[in-house]
């Protein structure tokens, strides 16, 4: 089980409160979590990544265990501390504006 | 009796306004989507209670919003808009080529006939639509494919496809609009296109007649002058009465001012510029009567003199009068975007429209005499409205 953190907007659009989670094959990486999401609320599909290309929304960042994962491999396996549920993957909204 | 429905897309969210046919009491429902920007909201003709919505944000992009009851619960649809094949790109700001890339829904206009299927103007532009509720779109990439889409350049507010119009008497003609590409026409459903810019007339472009390149804000049909259409560009209001085959300038007696433009010898050139502005609208009874907010400059997008004043014409353009009673007539500095002015159908019509300062106006006698139905909204992006009975 891998514990998910949603910014408020997407808690909203997801109607789930603040903590979801998600089993993902094998092992956790960025991509099988955010696959895994998508599949069981469809409506996220779109607000992370991009349909197409599925690159990192340019405002969306990725943080677990203290560390950025926003600009690593989608492939790279996470930390086990996030595989094992421990930690969450905290999903932000970057903080932009003023 | 009659009830009137205004849709309000704002900087923050999206707003309901709700009055019966006397439209002197009005009941606010929202925000919906708080705290996303709602580009575009309307509703379909052929089952009013069906509503559309783009709610777009910077961060989380683009989705689209779905209401069977009127705007009171929503449900969000499909949100991708992908380019038919290999978009290509169009040019950027400096004029080299920019590769194509969806940024958000502009405008989304629902059948005349069927409420599932809605056409959708994107940025960057390209014309979309839905046949199954909003679930899937696709493109009609003719419009981009036609011949000019490498050489449209975006104005300053993007590539955005912000004007759709569906002929009533014909389902085959629609037109539309980009900014700054111009105005466009297809015959045959959306396959084929052609640009319809015959007549305008930009200083501030390299070629001043170019078949594309003007800087469109906004069109404007009466339903039963399908062939008759009134334009707000950048810097003048013209109208065509073939479909847009040919166009001149009806500015009239609009406010206006001087406005200098380098040339290529290297001097600068003065000419008298009239008509900025962004709204353009058509009286629901009097195809000859028009309404357009004039706006300074393009530089300063506030009203002249700090004074709000609605300009209405019962001629088709060339004689305007302005319409203040009830409007701020001093220390106004808001803009009205191209796509918040809208009429009801009642007798006499009503005409709203929202601005950038939060406030939703309304006239119950045809621009007559102006109030604030809403004051202290988020910046007013849109406004539609329902004439329901």
């Amino acid at each position: 089980m891998i514990r998910v953190w949603l910014p408020a907007h997407l808690r909203t659009l997801a109607r789930v409160a603040s903590e979801v989670t998600v089993e993902v094959d094998g092992r956790a990486t960025l991509r099988s979590v955010l696959d895994a999401l998508e599949a069981r609320y469809p409506v996220l599909r779109g607000t992370l990544r991009d349909h197409i290309t599925l690159e990192r929304r340019p405002y969306v960042r990725f943080f677990a265990c203290e560390q950025d994962l926003s600009l690593d491999s989608p492939d790279t396996p996470l930390a086990d501390a996030v595989a094992n549920g421990a930690e969450p993957l905290l999903i932000i909204g970057a903080i932009a504006g003023g | 009796m009659s009830r009137v429905r205004v849709l309000v897309g704002t900087h923050k969210g999206a707003f309901v306004l709700e009055s019966d046919g006397k439209r002197e009491k009005w009941e606010i429902g929202g925000p919906h989507f708080a705290g996303w920007e709602v580009y575009h909201m309307k509703g379909s003709p052929a089952d009013p209670n069906r509503l559309y919505a783009s709610q777009t944000s910077g961060w989380f992009g683009q989705l689209i919003q779905r209401s069977s009851d009127g705007g009171k619960t929503w449900e969000p649809v499909g949100n991708k808009f992908a380019y038919d094949g290999t978009p290509g790109t169009h040019k950027w700001y400096d004029g080299t080529p920019h590769p194509w890339e969806f940024k958000r829904v502009w405008h989304l206009e629902p059948s005349l006939a069927d409420p599932d299927t809605v056409y959708a103007g994107v940025e960057d532009a390209a014309l979309f639509r839905t046949t199954d509720g909003g679930q899937n779109w696709q493109e009609l990439p003719g419009l981009r494919n036609h011949g000019s889409g490498s050489c449209w350049q975006p104005g300053a507010g993007g590539l955005g496809l912000h004007t759709i119009l569906l002929d009533p008497t014909n389902p085959k003609r629609i037109y539309i609009a980009i900014s700054a590409a111009g105005a466009f026409r297809t015959d045959d459903g959306g396959t084929s296109w052609k640009p319809i810019n015959r007549g305008l007339y930009s200083q501030y472009i390299p070629d001043p007649d170019a078949e594309v390149g003007h800087c469109v804000h906004r069109i404007a049909m009466h339903r039963s002058r399908p062939n008759v259409l009134f334009m707000q560009k950048h810097w003048d209001v013209l109208r065509t009465d073939d479909s847009g085959d040919s166009w001149r300038n009806v500015s009239g007696n609009l406010p206006g001012e001087q406005v200098g433009y380098p040339q290529k010898d290297g001097t600068t050139k003065k000419f008298d510029l009239k008509a900025f502005g962004f709204v353009i609208d058509v009286h629901a009874h009097e195809p000859e009567t028009i309404y357009v907010v004039p706006i300074k400059s393009d530089s300063q997008h506030f009203p002249p003199e700090g004074k709000l004043r609605v300009y209405r014409s019962r001629t088709g353009g060339n004689e305007w009068e302005p319409l203040a009673k009830g409007l701020p007539q001093s220390d106004c500095y808001v803009n009205v975007l191209r796509d918040a002015m809208a009429i009801d159908s009642l007798d006499k019509c009503g005409v709203y429209f929202g601005t950038t300062g939060g406030q939703v106006y309304a006239s119950r006698d045809a621009g007559d005499s102006w109030a604030a139905i809403a004051q202290h909204l988020p910046a007013v992006l849109s406004v539609e409205v329902q004439t329901l009975s």
